[in-house]
């Protein structure tokens, strides 16, 4: 069984924990992590689906833009669905790519189905043995500060797994336009389409 | 580009030409030129994956900072992209992958088959426009085309390198 009840409220954990995302180019993960970065700024590529796709994607985008600070923002469903691409940032070692993982512990999306957080699987120590430089488990308020200055630290690739309750995402409006939400964001990054 | 097998060589320099500086792969013998190459090369960022659908949203990513890629592949790793191709096709992301194949012409090993008769369709299917270089002299052409169709039109395209290129794999079953 989950064990998510006496956690965080990722609306106040989330925020707290990014801070001002300006300080990032931001790629995050379908489902609540999406809805969460959604929340808190328009510049940010939101995936709509490709379950498992944002630590690839994210990747991509820290090796095209080497001098940019790039922040994934995933859940553990997604990250579940492709425990290799920590390995394969771990061999690459961005030092300008840091992960967030929002661990609910659950499948929110499909009806909060406990994932295999909620049963035991430690996403911080899988990161950790894949070769990421820093890696935190944060549990508590206590924690937040000093995990946000890490993201933005660049000595080496980030993982943070931010332990989460059952409190839903934000219910804001999405473009789930892929076509529009990338043409914005190159024109944000690149200056052109 | 054909003549002295040195046409894999060439490839790495058309691809090079055309600005790929990103180029992932999950390993195979098929491509191991372009692999040695890609790493031996200070200017490319060589990216081993651990399964091949990593290599798709890598490349949607790669975009987004403005660089291109491309995932070399064998063809059963071709299964294991289909759902991240929603990425590509939804987004319409610029995609090019070159796919080594196996279970098809002179291949020996029975397992080969399935998907590599499913790449072309399951392709397709995701809307992945397929070319195929059967011999050296078709290589420089295909990739040509495939390049242009996808980072000049924002196509998804796979240049299907034939066992008739490569030469099938010796394999001896009991």
């Amino acid at each position: 069984m989950s064990d998510n009840k006496n956690r965080m409220d990722r609306n106040k954990a989330v925020p707290a924990l990014l801070g001002n995302t300006d300080d990032f180019l931001i790629v995050a993960g379908l489902a609540g992590p999406a809805k969460d970065v959604g929340a808190l700024t328009d510049k940010a590529f939101l995936f709509g689906g490709a379950m498992g796709g944002a630590v690839a994607a994210g990747l991509g985008l820290a090796l095209a833009q080497p001098d940019k600070k790039v922040l994934c923002v995933t859940g553990d469903g997604d990250m579940l669905m492709s425990l290799g691409s920590l390995a394969t940032v771990g061999v690459m070692k961005p030092a300008n790519f840091s992960l967030v993982c929002v661990d609910n512990a659950l499948y929110q999306e499909t009806g909060g189905q406990t994932s295999h957080t909620g049963l035991g699987v430690d996403l911080a120590q899988v990161a950790e043995g894949c070769g990421f430089a820093v890696t935190r488990d944060v549990t508590e308020e206590s924690q937040i500060e000093e995990a946000s200055g890490l993201l933005r630290q660049s000595n080496g690739s980030t993982f943070i797994l931010l332990r989460v309750n059952d409190t839903p995402s934000p219910k804001g409006i999405r473009n789930l336009h892929a076509t529009e939400t990338k043409t914005a964001f190159r024109e944000m990054v690149l200056g052109h389409r | 580009m054909s003549g002295g097998g040195n046409w894999r060589d060439a490839l790495y320099e058309q691809l090079r030409a055309e600005d790929i500086s990103i180029f992932s792969y999950v390993p195979d013998a098929g491509h191991q030129v372009l692999i040695d190459r890609s790493l031996a090369d200070r200017d490319v960022q060589s990216v081993p994956l651990s399964t091949e659908q990593e290599g798709v949203a890598l490349a949607a990513g790669a975009h987004l900072g403005g660089k291109r890629s491309v995932l070399l592949m064998q063809s059963s790793g071709v299964g294991n992209c289909i759902n991240m191709l929603s990425l590509i096709q939804h987004g319409r992301f610029p995609f090019l992958t070159l796919v080594s194949m196996r279970g098809e012409y002179g291949e020996g090993n029975p397992w080969q088959f399935a998907m590599g008769k499913a790449v072309e369709p399951t392709l397709n299917a995701m809307g992945v426009q397929c070319l195929t270089a059967s011999t050296e002299d078709d290589v420089e052409a295909s990739v040509r085309a495939g390049l242009t169709m996808a980072f000049g039109a924002e196509q998804s395209v796979a240049v299907l390198l034939s066992q008739r290129l490569l030469g099938a794999k010796v394999f001896n079953a009991r």
